[in-house]
């Protein structure tokens, strides 16, 4: 509990966090740029989880636990993330997302 | 008495065909020919054993001899309606053991000299084992299933052996000519089995030939020109068997099948395969009497009649040595069959059936022998045609006596053992049907006469410049001849009559003065004539020819028949039934399938740009998909 901040102006925050994110995922061509949008929606999700828990049910303890595996799991990923990143630049020498479509019909 | 051990009988050929066939590569030819002649001689021995056992040695029962079934349960239809594989051991399998064995035999040995250094030495071993084992198991089958089943393997190896020489454009459209008209037949023979496993609810022969299978064939009332579904059953398996022993108008394929090697021809064309649909209509001959008071044994036998009178006269005017062989094949079982269409049932009635037997007996022998003689001068002479001979007898005598032997034999010759048979067989159409006797006894003028036009024009006659001197042919080859013109004279003096009769008790036969000083007078005659016009060279054939003018000229094309199935097939059923068949074919099934395959090449060419590899177009599509389905879900539900 904040005080004086209400739910829906945290949730408004994450909503807006869980869009900025998804444009940049659909719009940005850098490879390291999409892996940040995908970090973003990760975290808007992990805000809503704290958030909800705390304001709604505030006798448990899920929601918080929750967010720390999505954290760590986050971490791994984009440590996975980065390690194919480097090899796709090694073999294209581009990070860009329109060079890697070989995998088309 | 225990005869299971002629399993055996089939099953020995089968083995040396399984071995050859894998093998065929890896075997030297004269080992080949071995194996192949050991295995047959065990058959022989074993079918030799087994008529002795059975003629002398087992007790009759009843004063009948007895019916032995040896079987396997195979495949179950319905409790009553099965199928069993297995031998049945009576007097006519135990008969056409000895033939099979006897005439294979000789035919391997024979084929190790005149195949010698052909390069399908070992295949043709593999083929000839095949054959017995399908005969074999023909022999003995037990159910009409079962011998349906052999039924089409002779069927296929003949084929393989019709057209062995693959290379020959002539020897590949016989094998399909063969193979295509004795289908067509064989398609009569399965529609009638069906219909009397069908109606009667039993395959099996003993059934069927038994007291409880006649009387429920006879319980069917006649349904189509006083034949009874039975009857007509019987009918169309005589379709089947006429097609397999080439009878008029089914007896296309058999000039032609003569393409095959000579052993082949001697074989299966000669002996063993063209006699099955005799010894079908014999297997099923009680039902054949009994039912509609034999209606369709007067089918069988002027079919016979006709088949042997049309086969003697074309006989007379071919010029290819096989094929006066083939034509007399044909002429000689109308002989079987007519005297098998004449028979009755009990006692001396049975007469023309057992006089069918023996001459089937007789005939395998001699006629084997013409056409391994026939062998032995095509292999000298290089020719299969009457006018590059003449003169053989100085330089082949073995092959000229031998052949001169089975032609007196075929002639009907007193005391040579085509005599003794042929005799039965115009006693018994002298005192079952006249006008048939009338046929048989001309035919026999004919085939004495045919006969020794062929034999002086190959060994007497002109004496021909040849470019190599011909010479006789080896030993592997003149032993199986000089064996089979004993076996030429020595059946004559069996008691065939105690042995072979439809009701199985037998009787004494002897030989009926009168009908033997005609048959011989006419032989003779024919005989006599053939010497006069043959003998040396004379003019008389040519004028002969001449005066019958366009008769001959049809003779020699064979009557136009195969002409007339040209016809018939290529402009009137290929042209008009078989052609909205093929447009139907091609344009609607094909044009459906065609339909399918090429609209789903057309629309996944159109959508295929979705697939555009790149991952943010998928992850717009995906969420552009939960965009929809959330609004689907709050406001449309």
């Amino acid at each position: 509990m904040i005080a004086n901040v209400s739910i829906y102006e945290i949730l408004t925050v994450s909503t807006l966090l869980f869009f900025i994110g998804l444009y940049g995922f659909l719009t940005r061509k850098n490879l390291i740029t999409l892996l940040m949008s995908i970090e973003l929606l990760l975290n808007a999700s992990v805000i809503n989880f704290v958030v909800i828990n705390k304001y709604m049910f505030p006798d448990f303890l899920q929601g918080v636990y929750f967010s720390i595996f999505i954290i760590a799991v986050a971490a791994s990923e984009t440590a996975l993330a980065i390690s194919i990143i480097i090899n796709l630049y090694r073999l294209k020498v581009s990070v860009n997302v329109d060079k890697t479509e070989t995998m088309k019909y | 008495m225990n005869f299971s051990y002629t399993f055996l009988v089939p099953l020995i050929p089968f083995a040396v065909f399984i071995f050859l066939g894998f093998f065929y590569n890896r075997i030297k030819e004269n080992i080949s020919g071995w194996i192949g002649v050991a295995g047959l001689t065990s058959v022989a021995v074993l079918s030799y054993y087994t008529a002795i056992q059975y003629f002398y040695h087992t007790p009759k029962l009843d004063g009948k001899f007895q019916t032995f079934v040896y079987s396997v349960n195979w495949m179950n239809f319905t409790d009553t309606l099965k199928v069993d594989m297995g031998v049945l051991i009576d007097p006519i399998s135990v008969m056409m053991l000895v033939v099979v064995s006897t005439i294979s035999l000789m035919v391997h040995i024979y084929s190790m000299g005149y195949m010698h250094g052909d390069r399908g030495f070992t295949k043709f071993y593999a083929f000839l084992s095949l054959f017995t084992f399908s005969m074999m198991g023909l022999v003995l089958a037990t159910n009409l299933f079962q011998i349906y089943i052999f039924w089409e393997l002779v069927g296929v190896s003949s084929f393989l052996l019709i057209g062995y020489y693959y290379e020959k454009p002539s020897a590949v459209a016989a094998a399909k000519k063969a193979f295509i008209v004795t289908r067509f037949a064989d398609f009569g023979f399965l529609v009638g089995i069906l219909l009397v496993g069908y109606y009667l609810g039993s395959f099996d022969f003993q059934y069927l030939n038994g007291p409880e299978g006649i009387a429920a064939a006879q319980k069917f009332g006649s349904i189509f020109m006083g034949f009874s579904v039975i009857g007509l059953a019987l009918v169309l398996m005589f379709m089947g068997g006429a097609g397999k022993s080439a009878m008029f108008p089914l007896h296309i394929w058999l000039p032609d099948a003569m393409e095959g090697p000579t052993p082949v021809s001697a074989l299966i064309h000669a002996a063993t395969m063209v006699v099955a649909g005799v010894y079908l209509v014999a297997r099923m001959f009680p039902m054949f009497n009994f039912v509609d008071h034999g209606s369709a044994l007067h089918i069988v036998a002027w079919v016979g009649a006709i088949s042997t009178l049309i086969a003697a006269i074309i006989a007379l005017t071919q010029f290819d040595i096989k094929r006066v062989l083939a034509f007399s094949t044909m002429s000689q079982i109308g002989y079987m069959m007519l005297a098998l269409g004449v028979s009755g049932y009990d006692g001396h009635e049975g007469v023309g059936y057992m006089a069918s037997m023996w001459h089937l007996f007789t005939h395998a022998m001699f006629k084997g022998l013409l056409f391994l003689g026939a062998g032995s001068v095509i292999h000298a002479v290089h020719s299969n045609l009457m006018q590059d001979m003449g003169g053989l007898h100085k330089y082949m005598k073995i092959t000229s006596i031998t052949f001169l032997i089975a032609a007196l034999s075929i002639a009907g010759f007193p005391g040579f053992s085509g005599f003794f048979s042929k005799d039965e067989i115009l006693i018994a159409t002298f005192h079952h049907n006249r006008p048939i006797f009338y046929i048989t006894l001309f035919v026999a003028g004919l085939t004495a006469f045919y006969m020794f036009r062929l034999y002086f024009s190959i060994f007497w006659n002109k004496k021909t410049h040849y470019h190599h001197t011909p010479h006789e042919s080896p030993l592997t080859m003149t032993i199986p001849l000089v064996f089979l013109a004993i076996m030429s004279i020595v059946p004559g003096y069996f008691p065939f009559t105690e042995w072979v009769t439809p009701d199985k008790v037998g009787f004494h036969g002897h030989i009926d003065p009168m009908m033997a000083s005609i048959a011989t007078t006419v032989g003779v005659l024919g005989i006599g004539l053939a010497y006069f016009f043959y003998f040396k060279p004379t003019d008389y054939p040519a004028k002969i020819s001449a005066a019958f003018g366009t008769f001959y000229v049809w003779t020699k094309n064979k009557f136009y028949i195969d002409e007339l199935y040209l016809f018939v097939t290529r402009n009137i059923i290929f042209k008009y039934i078989s052609g909205s068949f093929a447009w139907f074919d091609k344009k609607v099934v094909d044009g459906t399938m065609n339909l399918i395959g090429n609209s789903t090449v057309v629309g996944s060419e159109a959508i295929k740009g979705v697939q555009s590899g790149k991952v943010q177009d998928y992850a717009f599509a995906f969420v552009g998909g939960v965009i929809i389905l959330v609004i689907v879900v709050i406001y449309m539900l």
